[in-house]
Order: C-alpha cells, then sequence, then structure tokens
C-alpha cells in the first residue's frame, strides 16, 4: 500500500526544495534525498516510502526551472504526483524524469495519511475503504514518454521528441 | 492570422503553426547557467552520449547565480565549467561579474526578435523584451536542446494584455506586470503565452520586468511587440553568428484578427504602486490598501528589477537624502554593462551617498544563497521576482515586491511608502 500525502495550492520549487539545497550548493549530492519539503513539511522526507501518493492543490510546481526538485521526489520513489493542474516546466521536468503526473483534483477526496494502491498501469487508485479512482491518462503524445521511463530512455530509443512524426 | 508566438514557432517548425499543435522546432539559442551546467553537462555526456553540443555558436553559458562564488564547491564546480566550456569550444562564456544572464544576452546581441531561446532559468521569458520566444525548462531538457538544437513545444494559446494611456508619477513596468498577475493570479496563463500590448514607450530593460514576470502567471513565454515610440531606441547590433537570413525582424508583427484566449486592458492612468505581500507572487494590492509595514532591508537587484533604469529610478528619489535609522539598503546590479552606465553618470555615486552598497552584478540574493541572505523574521522589499516562503533565506522571513522608486522611497521611510509621499518633501527637486 502506498501513503496519501497531501498538499496546498501553488507549491512552488522553493518548497519542494530550496534553492540552498541544490546539488549545487552540497558537498554531497546525494545528499538530495533529505530534502524534498525540508522546510515546508519537514516529516515528508523521513517518512515517506517508495511508492507514495503525492495529492496537492492547483498550480503544483510553480516558480523556478529547477529539475532538482522533481529529482528529489524521485529519489525518495514518490510514486506519481496527483493535482488539477501542473506548472508547466515542473511537468516536463516530471515528465523527462519519468514521474507519472496525473491531471485530477482529489484533495478532499483522499486524507493525509490514507492508504491507497496506485495501479499505474491502469490509471487507478484503490482507497483502503475500497473505493475505486479512475485517473485520467496522460496526453497520447506523451504516454510513450513515460513508457520509456523519461525522455533521455524515449529519445535513444526512437530518436525523434515527442509528437514527432515518426 | 498569428500571434506572435505562433509566428515565432511556425519559423522555427518550418510550417505554420497555430495554438494547440504539438511540433517540433529548431532553438537559436541555449543559454545555461552555473547551477544547472553541471548536471546539464553530466546529462548530455553520460545519460545521452553526445560528444559535443550541436553548435558551440549557439550556446551561451553564464556564471551569475552564485557569482562569485559562495564556497569551495561551487567555486570547484564552476572551475569544471569553464573547462567544459573550453572543450567544447563555446566562445559565449559570460564570467563572474559580467551580470544576469538575461540582460548580458540582450546586450551582448545574442537574444534577438523571432528567435526561440531556451535557457535553465524560468525567468527565460525575459527574452520576449526583444520579442523572442524565450522559456524556462530543467537540466534534462537544455541537455536535449544543447545536444540536438531541438526541442519539442506545445504551441500555446496567448493571454493578451493591453495597456492604455501613461504612469502616472512614481508608476511604472513592474506595477503593471503586478497588477496583471493580480487579475491572473499564480496560474492564469499557464501553459500560454502572454503578449504584451500598449507599452510602445518602454526601453527594452523595462520591457524585461514584464518579460520576466510572466512566467509567475505561469506563462511559457512572455513578448512584447518589437515596436517603440522613440525612434532613437534600437535592438542592441546581432552578433554576427546569430544573423539568419529567415531572422528579418519584420518577419514578426502584431497581426490584426489574431486570436487570444483572453484580454486584459489596464488602464495605465489610473494604476498605482503595487504591492506583492507575502508568500506568493499573486498576492498583490495597490500600496495605499496596505497599512504601514516596517521593513528592515530594501534590495534592489535582478533580472526584473536591477537594471540601469531602476538604478537610475532610485537615485532620484535617493539624491540628497540618507537611508532611514538602522535601513539597509543593497543595489546588485543585472549586469555590468548597466553597473558601468551607473557609474559613469553619477547614479552609483548618489546610491551611495544615500547610504545602499553595492554587490557584483549577478543573480545576488534572490535565491537566498548569498549577498544578502535574510534571517528569522526580517521583512524585505524586494525589486525582483519571487516572494516565496524562504526564497531569500529563512522561511520565517517576510518579503514584499515592489518598484524601484517604492524600494527607494521605503528605504528613505523605514516602512513602505508610496514615492510621491517622499518626493513631495524633497528639499530640492531633481
Amino acid at each position: 500500500m502506498a501513503r496519501v500525502w497531501i498538499f496546498g495550492q501553488d507549491i512552488n520549487t522553493d518548497q519542494i526544495v530550496p534553492g540552498r539545497y541544490a546539488p549545487y550548493m552540497l558537498k554531497n549530492e546525494a545528499d538530495l534525498r533529505n530534502y524534498p519539503f525540508v522546510e515546508h513539511r519537514p516529516d515528508f522526507a523521513p517518512g515517506v516510502q517508495p511508492g507514495d501518493l503525492i495529492v496537492a492543490g492547483n498550480n503544483f510546481g510553480c516558480g523556478s526551472s529547477r529539475e532538482y526538485a522533481p529529482l528529489a521526489l524521485r529519489l525518495v520513489g514518490v510514486g506519481a504526483i496527483v493535482a488539477p493542474l501542473f506548472a508547466r516546466i515542473f511537468f516536463r521536468n516530471a515528465l523527462n524524469l519519468g514521474i507519472p503526473c496525473f491531471t485530477a483534483d482529489l484533495t478532499s477526496t483522499l486524507r493525509d495519511g490514507q492508504e491507497v494502491e496506485l495501479r499505474l498501469e491502469e490509471g487507478l487508485i484503490v482507497t483502503d475503504e475500497g473505493q475505486h479512482i479512475q485517473l485520467p491518462p496522460p496526453p497520447a503524445f506523451l504516454r510513450d514518454v513515460w513508457a520509456a521511463g523519461g525522455i533521455v530512455p524515449f529519445y535513444r530509443q526512437y530518436g525523434r521528441f515527442p509528437g514527432e512524426a515518426r | 492570422m498569428q500571434t506572435l508566438s505562433e509566428q515565432i514557432l511556425s519559423r522555427a517548425a518550418g510550417r505554420t503553426v497555430m495554438a494547440g499543435e504539438v511540433v517540433t522546432v529548431d532553438v537559436d539559442l541555449v543559454m545555461m547557467h552555473d547551477s544547472l551546467s553541471p548536471s546539464i553537462i553530466r546529462v548530455l555526456h553520460e545519460e545521452l552520449g553526445a560528444e559535443r553540443v550541436w553548435d558551440p555558436e549557439r550556446v551561451a553559458v553564464v556564471i551569475d547565480h552564485v557569482a562569485p562564488a559562495a564556497s569551495v564547491q561551487t567555486a570547484e564546480k564552476q572551475a569544471d565549467v569553464r573547462r567544459w566550456v573550453k572543450s567544447q569550444g563555446i566562445r559565449h562564456l559570460f564570467d563572474v561579474g559580467r551580470g544576469i544572464s538575461h540582460p548580458v544576452l540582450v546586450e551582448e546581441g545574442l537574444a534577438r526578435p523571432g528567435m526561440v531561446i531556451v535557457g535553465s532559468d524560468s525567468h527565460s521569458t525575459a527574452y520576449g523584451c526583444v520579442a523572442a520566444f524565450g522559456t524556462g525548462m530543467g537540466t534534462t531538457d537544455i541537455a536535449l536542446a544543447a545536444a540536438t538544437g531541438r526541442t519539442w513545444f506545445r504551441v500555446p494559446e496567448t493571454v493578451l494584455v493591453r495597456a492604455e494611456g501613461r504612469f502616472r508619477p512614481g508608476v511604472g513596468a513592474k506595477d503593471l506586470a503586478l497588477y496583471a498577475t493580480r487579475l491572473l493570479r499564480a496560474d492564469g496563463a499557464t501553459y500560454a503565452a502572454v503578449e504584451w500590448h500598449g507599452v510602445e514607450f518602454l526601453s527594452i530593460m523595462e520591457r524585461m520586468t514584464l518579460a520576466t514576470l510572466s512566467i509567475e502567471v505561469g506563462a511559457k513565454a512572455g513578448i512584447v511587440p518589437p515596436v517603440f515610440a522613440d525612434p532613437g531606441a534600437i535592438m542592441p547590433p546581432a552578433r554576427a553568428e546569430v544573423r539568419r537570413p529567415a531572422l528579418q525582424p519584420d518577419f514578426l508583427q502584431v497581426q490584426e484578427g489574431a486570436r487570444y484566449s483572453q484580454v486584459l486592458t489596464v488602464d495605465l492612468d489610473r494604476l498605482e504602486p503595487q504591492i506583492s505581500a507575502p508568500h506568493t507572487v499573486d498576492n498583490v494590492a495597490d500600496l495605499s490598501e496596505l497599512g504601514r509595514v516596517a521593513i528592515d532591508v530594501v534590495y534592489l537587484g535582478t533580472c526584473t528589477n536591477g537594471h540601469y533604469e531602476d538604478m537610475a529610478a532610485a537615485a532620484r528619489i535617493l539624491r540628497g537624502r540618507r537611508l532611514a535609522p538602522g535601513m539597509r539598503m543593497l543595489v546588485v546590479p543585472a549586469s555590468a554593462q548597466a553597473l558601468q552606465r551607473a557609474t559613469a553618470d553619477g547614479t552609483l555615486m548618489t546610491l551611495l551617498e544615500a547610504g545602499a552598497t553595492i554587490g557584483t552584478p549577478g543573480c545576488g540574493a534572490c535565491i537566498g544563497r548569498h549577498m544578502g541572505v535574510l534571517a528569522p523574521g526580517e521583512v524585505c522589499l524586494f525589486t525582483g521576482n519571487r516572494n516565496f516562503r524562504g526564497r531569500m533565506g529563512s522561511p520565517q522571513a517576510n518579503i514584499y515586491l515592489a518598484s524601484p522608486e517604492v524600494a527607494a522611497a521605503t528605504a528613505l521611510t523605514g516602512y513602505l511608502t508610496h514615492p510621491q509621499e517622499v518626493e513631495a518633501s524633497l528639499p530640492s527637486q531633481v
């Protein structure tokens, strides 16, 4: 089972990883895994388990282009992020890193700390109370990027960009 | 009929494209800065397996985010980046002290009208000040663009912000941009572009204020049409290596009948100084709506408002006066060129005589890493673009965003102040 972590709206990348905790600033870049939400939600990094689900409000990931924000989430194994709207740079960065992002508002459907099962290939969340929540599929032209595990393996495999003719 | 973004992306895609289409385009310029360059270089070589960038003349590397280096780690990473730049034959390295990437690439004639420019910095929307389609991307996208000279976009819809009239004294481009943010909110132009019309009278760097703040409503690009009311105002000359036959400036113009997803009209004659209060950029109010807000430190700088025009505007208010007791005022010029100009005409001396201090041109404390990091409980009046909690240091600090004029007036009184309040009381008007 995966734990649900609920976040509010307009969560910016400074809240996900403050600029002072960038790999550029660290003696040991692997320490980045200790810093997602280090100030905004200090219980997140010590408590998160691989596969856990971030469920956020509108405009998740707004602000800077720092890819180390979604990278920090990948390092701790975040299974997917669900939000009604993603800021565009964050969305591209997360896509490029292979982190599944679903566009839906579940902040009032799910509870912080709730246990759920995430069936990625079906785009389905099954809650501990047996509720089935169908997530909207990603745009078709992006699905292959996910399936490949990110933009680098996608580009190396197909030699083209998302949406470009085969 | 096409928006400016549709015109630019059509040229870059080699076919006519409209909002909503997903296109692969040629990029004209790739910018990377010191903060993300180490990871970009790693992805380029180790993950993508590329040995060279696609065109060393079209890659610009700027050391601005921690400049000069603040620690052994940052110094070492900058040294690695310099070695890499040399090994790749990249000539456009702008090192410590040259300034922030965005004004520097404009001053150097590398950012030009009609270009597609991708940068490893979210404020790369800045290049819209010269009518380029500039946009920010992360490590992997920039590495892929540097390796291939190409990237993909969904052609954005466009939100039109149309300014009418003229600013009142003490009101300017920053107030227009914050007012638009107030109306659109932080997500109001997500996946879209913003076009700023009716601002022909603004200088290129004042246009950069509008263009940089476009990302704060989520925009992919923020473009000002390449038209100037002042016939003396011209684009900086293009660098020879960025000239292309297809990049004639007249290919790009506002077209009657272009489709806009939303139109905002702003009456400049009625606009008051705008303040963005903690902790989101869209938390904007008229200055007069806020009560007495005490300020500990005034910070004038960034790609949004650290330009020569901004220092000059502050100097006009500070001339012959001293900062309020206990006030600190940090001025970090956006570029060496801005600093030189402010030095040559006495602007800098005016700021120093008032009690301000000057930092190395660059990003300074905007990212909270050095050169003015805030302590818990401190309140900063910042001419930059983000007031997120913890942005400039302690998450217990408060950041208010405002114009350089409000910054200068506030530095004189110690609390948020309308520029006219102190200008009226000046013994000798400038």
